[in-house]
């Protein structure tokens, strides 16, 4: 016997976020996908299927620039995360030091991003920058316009400077979080300071550090402002990241086939390590 | 393993505290003896929990010391001071299997592998932790976390005492019995100092061979089960302990007389004599009388000394009835056995000398002895 009373109403409710993500996300996307498996070429549309996709996997110039764009990501988290709990941890718990601590921390979080590879531009400017001019004082010989190692470096400094803060008021807010019964039971049960960390604070900070990690992985991988203003890419193509090479690829060479192929696949690489990433960690903890 | 005193002891969570009431410990001085199991009890906000941090050394005293065999251990950490803690809520530490959790403090204080492990086994063979000693402590029951919080305060047989802070509020009334006879087991089987923080008077009584009852940042009274039912030393003790709590009564005094609505009870001539030597000294008209509703005698009819009151109600508990009468203008309690048959209407009651108590601002007066 069937009692429950069909009725199929309900999904109009649904109707308007319907819409609202056709307009804001679908629709766009699906031009992408369109424009990725024509050639245009003023008015004229040719359907070339996969050419743009096995064209821009094998072009050697991408691959370089995806290369780069891992190291860099890579080296972002590899110093911002690990700098940002150091940080957090040596935060003062309470008090106007407290409130000075997180206004200084959320300062370059509210900068523009370009105005932050101006900032950069200027410091680290041999001639006249504080901090070129000042490496080149002392004699180590600094240009990040002509060396590739310094202009990585520079690069690699301004994104610590600009977004360790996030991770650092992350890690403090969940640092805060943490009961303090467990530092008085840490403390009766003899742990010591690498003790309470390893097993108490290091722990409790996974959620946060999660959403770190997802967060500085997915900018770091998608920058474009900053470097694109610091150094343009050079010297040479040496921190050309993907997004630059994109938009010069589009916008620089009209070339919307491959572009938009080059787009989704960009896409789809962001969130697979960043569905690899959360599963690993979620599957970890529920296996013990 | 040490003796505990608290001398002139007292902690105030403010600044700069004026009144006795700022003081969430009153000036105090206590003696926690080597191997004694004590039960600190007493309502809620009365500073018991104040009292533990500060023996633990979480919490520094605003005033007074804390002493270890002698040795003054003001401003050492809990670490330096080697005592054991049980919270009212369990601590585990999530990302551990239970084993490693039991086995933190130790390996902590670098306890060779075998020792760890063989200290670990014997306390979840006691707690009955052994089934689960290689699951994650984040997948297990409240129950079981508090046993495994209680466990890691247990492992350390060389600790000074070991405090425990209402460590049975989250676990289930039958579970409860067992682990207070587990207690109660580790410590004769391992002589360590143990102080049990508590609101119920039945845990303190079956936990511990002495109870230190606190009311208002004050030990009030300090003795076994039996004294403080039989001897209360102050009103609180009377109301706080027993079920229901003991009768006491505003009176006035007059010729060796305890008065009040017209009713006039004869006290001891013992009593009256060191009455009116306190009264000589301070004055105070705050005097009461106290009687446990187990030594009130009800009677059918009159008889010498019984006073005559009007029964309210007769509460039938199974093993025993509690009647409400009224005496005066005053409703007193009384406990009568289960096969007595409670009157209905009218009833006399005795007060016994012996059980008769005589408190003067709230403190008892005793009989001077002879």
């Amino acid at each position: 016997m069937n009692l429950k009373v069909q009725n199929n109403k309900a999904w109009f409710l649904v109707l308007p976020v319907l819409l609202l993500v056709a307009f804001s996300a679908v629709i766009p996307l699906m031009t992408v996908v369109n424009y990725s498996v024509q050639d245009i070429f003023d008015n004229s549309r040719v359907y070339v299927g996969t050419e743009w996709y096995r064209e821009v996997l094998n072009d050697p110039r991408l691959q370089a620039s995806l290369i780069r764009q891992f190291i860099f990501s890579g080296s972002v988290l590899l110093i911002e995360i690990p700098l940002g709990i150091l940080v957090a941890l040596m935060m003062p718990t309470k008090g106007r030091m407290a409130s000075l601590c997180l206004v200084v921390l959320a300062m370059p979080l509210l900068i523009p991003w370009n105005v932050v590879g101006t900032i950069w531009q200027i410091f680290g400017r041999a001639d006249i920058g504080l901090m070129g001019a000042f490496l080149n004082g002392i004699g180590v010989n600094y240009n990040y316009a002509s060396n590739p190692t310094d202009a990585w470096f520079t690069v690699l400094l301004m994104d610590v400077w600009h977004w360790t803060s996030l991770v650092a008021l992350l890690c403090y807010s969940g640092l805060r979080a943490i009961p303090d019964a467990y530092y008085q039971a840490a403390k009766i049960d003899q742990a010591s300071a690498w003790a309470v960390f390893r097993y108490i604070q290091l722990p409790k900070l996974r959620n946060v550090l999660v959403i770190g990690v997802l967060l500085r992985f997915m900018d770091s991988f998608m920058i474009y402002a900053e470097p694109f203003v610091l150094t343009g890419g050079g010297p040479g193509n040496s921190t050309t990241f993907l997004s630059q090479t994109l938009t010069k690829m589009a916008i620089g060479q009209f070339d919307l086939g491959p572009a938009a192929a080059f787009s989704l696949v960009y896409f789809l690489i962001v969130l697979l390590v960043s569905w690899l990433f959360f599963t690993t960690i979620t599957h970890l903890d529920n296996k013990k | 393993m040490a003796e505990i005193h608290l001398e002139s002891l007292a902690h105030s969570y403010l600044e700069q505290p004026t009144k006795p009431e700022d003081y969430a410990i009153r000036e105090m001085n206590h003696v926690w003896e080597q191997g004694g199991a004590y039960a600190l009890l007493g309502p809620s906000g009365c500073g018991k929990s104040t009292l533990l941090n500060i023996i633990s050394g979480l919490l520094n005293p605003s005033e007074g010391t804390v002493k270890f065999d002698q040795k003054n251990v003001n401003g050492l950490q809990p670490n330096q001071r080697n005592i054991a803690q049980v919270f009212q809520f369990p601590v585990v530490y999530d990302s551990m299997s239970v084993f490693d959790n039991l086995a933190f403090p130790l390996r902590n204080l670098k306890y060779p592998k075998d020792r760890i492990e063989k200290k670990v086994q014997e306390i979840a063979d006691v707690l009955e932790l052994g089934d689960l000693l290689h699951r994650r402590a984040n997948n297990l029951t409240a129950d079981e976390k508090q046993k495994v919080s209680m466990g890691r305060g247990l492992v350390r047989d060389d600790v000074s005492a070991i405090l425990f802070d209402e460590p049975l509020t989250v676990i289930d009334p039958h579970l409860k019995w067992k682990l207070r006879r587990k207690l109660k087991q580790i410590h004769e089987k391992f002589n360590i100092t143990m102080v049990y923080v508590t609101h119920d008077q039945l845990e303190a009584s079956t936990f511990a061979d002495k109870i230190a009852l606190m009311y208002e940042g004050q030990i009030v009274q300090f003795g076994t089960p039996q004294e403080l039912f039989e001897e209360p030393e102050h009103t609180f003790v009377g109301y706080f302990i027993g079920s229901p709590g003991m009768n006491i009564i505003e009176v006035s005094i007059d010729d060796s007389h305890a008065v009040f609505d017209n009713i006039r009870i004869p006290l001891a001539q013992g009593l009256i004599g060191q009455l009116t030597k306190k009264l000589s000294v301070i004055s105070s008209s705050n005097i009461k009388i106290g009687i446990r509703p187990e030594f009130v005698a009800v009677l059918d009819e009159s008889a010498d000394n019984s006073y005559e009151c009007s029964v309210l109600d007769v509460e039938n508990l199974g093993t025993y009835k509690i009647l409400t009468l009224q005496l005066g203008e005053q409703k007193i309690k009384a406990r009568i056995d289960e096969d007595q048959i409670a009157p209905t209407e009218k009833a006399f009651v005795l007060f016994p000398e012996q059980s008769l108590k005589l408190y003067l601002d709230d403190y008892l007066v005793r009989e001077e002895s002879i």
